[in-house]
C-alpha cells in the first residue's frame, strides 16, 4: 500500500536555515544539511528546501546546500524559491535535487511549466499554488507571500498546470500560513478532487490533528510543514504515530 | 574494474552515483564509480547501471543517440554476462516494448511490455508517487540482490507506466497500487527496479550493496 508522505520544509536564506530550534544532536543548527540529516534519521519521507535568498549575489548558495544534502540523505529532495528559468531547474537537478517547485514563474507564464515538464519530465515538476478563500467555494491565487491578489481562480489554475505537465501540486493555504490554525480544507480538497496528480497540503499546521485533517478531509497525498518541525513542537515520529492512530497509512522508518 | 553508470542525457545522475559510492564504502567495494557516456568505459566496467527518468521513447532515443552504447550493452550484459542494474525507466528499457505515447522497442532482455498504470480505484493518483511496501515474488525471496530485504520494506516510486512481465519467474517483487505493479525484475546476471534505490534510504542502499557484491 502506498503511504501518505510527511514532508518537513526548511526555509533557507543565503545557505543558512532561517529559523530553527537547537536540537541537542545538532552540531550546527544553522546548517540546512545538519537539519536535513536529523529529518532523514527521524523518518521524513521527503525533504523540501524553500530558498528565500533575496540577493542575487547569494543565489548560488542553494546549490551547495542541495549538493551536500545529496551526499548525506538518500531520500527525495524538492527545492523551491526563485525557480524562474530552465537553467535554474537544470542547475538544481544537477546539484542533486529530485524535484523543483515553481511558484511565481508559473503564475506569470504558465507556458514555462509546459516547457519545463517537456524538458525535464513531469516527475520533477511541482507547481506551488498559494491561494486564499475569497468567498464560499471561491479560491484565488495570491503572490508575494500572500499580499498580491492575481484574480486567477486557484482550481482552474491547478487543472491547467496539470494539463501542462505538472507531476504534483503543492497547495499552500495562504490565509492559514503561519496561523497554526490548520489547512484551508475546502481549498485543498477542491483542488485534490479536481486533478489526477498528487497534492501536497501546506500552510497553517499547528497540531497533530491538522496533519490528519489534511489527508482525511482534504484528500491530500502528502502533508508539508515547516514551523512545527523547526521549532521542535513535534518530531516527525510523533506526527506519523498520530496519523497512524487515526487510520492513515504511514511509513514507519 | 569499475562500476559504470550510463549517462545518456536522462536526468540527474548525481544522487545515483552518490548512493553507489555510499553503498560501496559500506560494503568494502573499492572500485571506482564512474558516470560515463563512453561505451569503451562501459565495456571495461565490471558492473553496469542504466538509470532513466522521463518517457520511455525519449530514453530509448537518448540511448540510441550515444553511438555504440546499445551494442556494448548487448555484448557485455548478454554475451559476457556482466552484472547489470536498470533503474526506473532504465528497468523499463529491459522490456520488449514500451507503449508510452508511442510504441517504442526496448532492449528485449526480459519479455514484457510497459503500459500505463490504470488503477481500479479512480481516487488513486497518477503518478504512483511515494513509499510503497515491497512484496517479494518466489524468485525474489532467494535472489542475492534482495538479501536482507523482507516483505513490507518500503521503496520510493515515481512513475505513471509500469511493466507487465511475461514470465512470472522473471518478476522479483511487486507493490500494490489498485493492482499489482512490478517493482523489480531480473534473470541471470541482470536486475531492474521500478523504484529508485538511490532514494529509498536503507532499503535502497542494501540492494545496491548486494548488487555490488553479486557474482551471478
Amino acid at each position: 500500500m502506498l503511504k501518505t508522505r510527511v514532508i518537513p520544509c526548511l526555509d533557507v536564506k543565503d545557505g543558512r536555515v532561517v529559523k530553527g530550534v537547537n536540537f541537542v544532536d545538532l552540531v550546527d543548527a544553522g546548517d540546512p544539511v545538519e537539519q536535513a540529516r536529523i529529518y532523514d534519521a527521524e523518518g521524513a519521507d521527503e525533504l523540501c528546501f524553500l530558498d528565500i535568498t533575496a540577493s542575487s549575489d547569494n543565489r548560488d548558495t542553494i546549490f551547495d546546500v542541495v549538493a551536500r544534502t545529496a551526499e548525506a540523505c538518500f531520500m527525495p529532495v524538492t527545492v523551491g524559491g526563485g525557480v524562474r528559468t530552465l537553467e535554474d531547474i537544470r542547475k538544481l537537478l544537477l546539484a542533486g535535487a529530485d524535484k523543483v517547485s515553481i511558484n511565481t514563474a508559473a503564475v506569470k507564464n504558465p507556458d514555462f511549466v509546459r516547457e519545463a515538464a517537456r524538458k525535464f519530465g513531469s516527475q520533477c515538476i511541482v507547481v506551488s499554488i498559494d491561494a486564499k478563500s475569497v468567498g464560499p467555494d471561491k479560491f484565488e491565487i495570491f503572490t508575494h507571500g500572500g499580499r498580491e491578489p492575481t484574480g486567477i481562480d486557484a482550481v482552474s489554475f491547478a487543472k491547467q498546470m496539470v494539463e501542462y505537465g505538472a507531476g504534483e501540486l503543492l497547495v499552500t493555504s495562504m490565509d492559514r500560513d503561519g496561523t497554526q490554525s490548520g489547512f484551508n480544507i475546502p481549498l485543498t480538497k477542491t483542488i485534490a478532487d479536481s486533478v489526477h496528480v498528487p497534492v501536497i497540503a501546506s500552510g497553517g499546521v499547528g497540531t497533530l490533528d491538522h496533519m490528519v485533517e489534511g489527508v482525511r478531509d482534504a484528500h491530500a497525498s502528502a502533508v508539508l510543514a515547516a514551523s512545527i518541525f523547526h521549532f521542535g513542537t513535534y518530531r516527525i515520529r510523533e506526527v506519523k504515530d498520530h496519523m497512524k492512530a487515526a487510520g492513515i497509512p504511514v511509513r514507519e522508518a | 574494474m569499475s562500476v559504470a553508470i550510463i549517462d545518456y542525457g536522462s536526468g540527474n545522475l548525481r544522487s545515483a552515483a552518490k548512493a553507489f559510492e555510499r553503498a560501496a564504502r559500506e560494503t568494502g567495494f573499492s572500485d571506482p564509480i564512474l558516470v560515463t557516456d563512453d561505451p569503451e568505459k562501459v565495456r571495461n566496467a565490471s558492473h553496469i547501471v542504466l538509470p532513466g527518468v522521463g518517457a520511455y521513447a525519449d530514453c530509448r532515443a537518448g540511448l540510441d543517440a550515444v553511438i555504440g552504447m546499445v551494442e556494448v550493452l548487448n555484448e557485455q550484459v548478454i554475451a559476457r554476462g556482466k552484472p547489470f542494474f536498470g533503474i526506473c525507466v532504465g528497468m523499463q528499457l529491459m522490456s520488449t516494448v514500451g507503449r508510452e505515447f508511442v510504441e517504442s522497442p526496448g532492449l528485449d532482455w526480459i519479455s514484457g511490455e510497459v503500459v500505463a498504470i490504470e488503477p481500479n480505484d479512480p481516487t488513486l493518483k497518477i503518478p504512483h508517487m511515494g513509499w510503497n511496501e515491497l512484496v517479494l515474488d518466489p524468485a525474489g525471496k532467494s535472489h542475492p540482490v534482495l538479501s536482507g530485504i523482507s516483505d513490507g520494506d518500503h521503496a520510493y516510486f515515481v512513475h505513471s507506466y509500469h511493466m507487465h512481465v511475461t514470465n512470472p519467474n522473471e518478476r522479483l517483487a511487486s507493490v500494490s497500487y489498485g493492482a499489482e505493479i512490478t517493482a523489480m525484475i531480473g534473470r541471470d546476471n541482470m536486475v531492474g527496479t521500478q523504484f529508485h534505490p538511490e532514494k529509498s534510504q536503507k532499503t535502497g542502499l542494501t540492494i545496491i550493496g548486494n548488487f555490488l557484491g553479486w557474482k551471478p
